[in-house]
């Protein structure tokens, strides 16, 4: 069984097949990777996913001795995220649907970074943990079955990878600053002469919140001088990204302990932190799973999966457009 | 109108007396560094118009919509963008001329998108705690 995977909902247009679970093409169409195309397609905003959707899809397809009309299902990510860019994928989706007239079923982008683990890992069965860390998101779920999501916790104000790329800019990185923060930290090790507060929001639920830990990073830098910061900008990223990792550890290890359940997937833009990797599969252990990096940011491969299952479990849902659905 | 705020719940408290003056259709540029309190100003903002939405960070989502009992109220964040263009996809001109509220962080990077009739609201951190809230708009 061919699923043409599509996902537009932010900042990357991709276009994946897979035949079954295995991935046999996924294409994403960000930036930075524009050289793979040829230099085709004109510098466009970054956003622009109209201009880059029809390309990339032609471009995927040529790759595999796969015909467009032998697909048997799509599957769409069709929310949450900004509603122009999600109505380009899903009305792409859904001129398909009715030209081919195959099958087609909408997926929440959350339930598509979940399913992002299994394609790696088909052997992580139901019940599980999952901790979606990203630009845009903070939360764990623990994930019944496909299709039953329960919300334990999730951030109150910004998300993880968010206090990342502020608090990297706040120390003179260029935007966004997650990955720069992760290599700056990675020259000290295990610092202590800087720390920061691991924010606990209530002893009665999961949520998180860093935006604190933010404005404490701010003021601990505020009154210094450049070259105080240039001296101790390692063990300050240090000092953060450990705090956040505490909290998010911190919480599911609260997940674990309320729910009875083992087995985790760390998933999302911010699960291509090695620090946070390192961290969570020493207090886990084998319980733990992740996706590998090119897996964790948004690509269309883990929405097409998740609708592969869908279709198993005769869960197809006609594409919705809500910008703002929760899972 | 300038005033200080000397703990976050009194930033709160003033985006709650904004939100007891506003119209639909009004826009409200709010200008402040990382971490001055834009987000808690509209938090308290949304409160005060009775809601069930958690108010977010909208930098990565650029736009969070919550509703309210009183109306729909458009949290933009403009910190991530690169062109105004890049607009065009968040439904921001339907917004901006809709029934709604929008709140509009970091508004002040790309002016030339920004409505005659919007009012600025500037928040300035003296501290840790305080901040100093100014605005041309009398309430």
């Amino acid at each position: 069984m061919i699923t043409l995977g599509i996902e537009s909902s932010c900042d990357e247009t991709s276009v994946a097949i897979l035949r079954d679970t295995t991935v046999i093409k996924n294409g994403i169409y960000s930036q930075t990777e524009h050289s793979q195309f040829g230099g085709v397609v004109p510098e466009i905003a970054s956003r622009a996913h109209l201009e880059k959707i029809d390309h990339l899809t032609e471009t995927v397809f040529a790759e595999t001795d796969i015909k467009i009309k032998d697909i048997d299902l799509i599957s769409v990510t069709d929310s949450p995220g900004l509603a122009g860019a999600l109505l380009v994928g899903v009305s792409f989706a859904l001129g398909l649907h009715t030209t081919l007239n195959k099958p087609i079923t909408g997926i929440n982008h959350l339930e598509g970074h979940i399913f992002s683990v299994l394609l790696e890992n088909p052997d992580l069965s139901f019940p599980f943990l999952a901790l979606v860390v990203s630009g845009g998101h903070t939360a764990i779920y623990t994930v019944h079955d496909t299709g039953k999501y329960e919300l334990l916790g999730q951030t109150v104000d910004d998300a993880a990878g968010e206090a990342f790329d502020k608090v990297g800019k706040m120390l003179g990185f260029t935007y966004p600053a997650g990955r720069s923060i992760e290599l700056e930290a990675s020259m000290v090790q295990n610092e202590k002469s800087i720390t920061f507060p691991v924010a606990r929001i209530s002893s009665n639920n999961l949520n998180f919140s860093f935006s604190g830990l933010k404005t404490a990073v701010k003021y601990f830098i505020k009154d210094k001088n450049v070259q105080f910061i240039n001296e101790n900008r390692s063990r300050i990223c240090f000092a953060f990204q450990k705090a956040v990792i505490d909290s998010l550890s911190n919480n599911l290890a609260s997940a674990v302990k309320s729910t009875k359940i083992r087995r985790i997937a760390l998933v999302g833009g911010v699960a291509c932190n090695q620090s946070l990797r390192d961290a969570l599969q020493k207090r886990f252990g084998t319980d733990i799973r992740f996706p590998s990096p090119q897996l964790c940011t948004d690509n269309a491969a883990m929405i097409a999966l998740a609708g592969y299952n869908r279709y198993r479990k005769k869960q197809l849902r006609f594409p919705t457009m809500n910008p703002s659905a929760p899972l | 109108m300038k005033v200080t705020a000397y703990s976050v719940e009194q930033t709160r408290e003033l985006g709650a007396l904004f939100a007891s003056k506003a119209m639909p259709g009004d826009i409200y540029l709010l200008e402040g560094d990382l971490g001055a309190g834009k987000t808690e100003f509209v938090r308290g903002f949304t409160a005060k118009l009775e809601t069930e939405c958690t108010v977010r960070s909208p930098t990565f989502s650029i736009i969070n919509v919550y509703t309210t009992r009183m109306f729909p109220v458009y949290h933009f964040d403009f910190y991530r963008m690169c062109d105004p263009d890049e607009l065009n996809e968040t439904g921001y001109y339907e917004y901006i001329n809709s029934d709604g509220v929008c709140l509009i962080e970091w508004g002040n990077l790309f002016p030339e998108v920004i409505p005659q009739n919007a009012v600025k609201i500037k928040i300035t951190d003296i501290s840790e705690n305080v901040r100093i809230i100014e605005t041309e708009k009398e309430l």
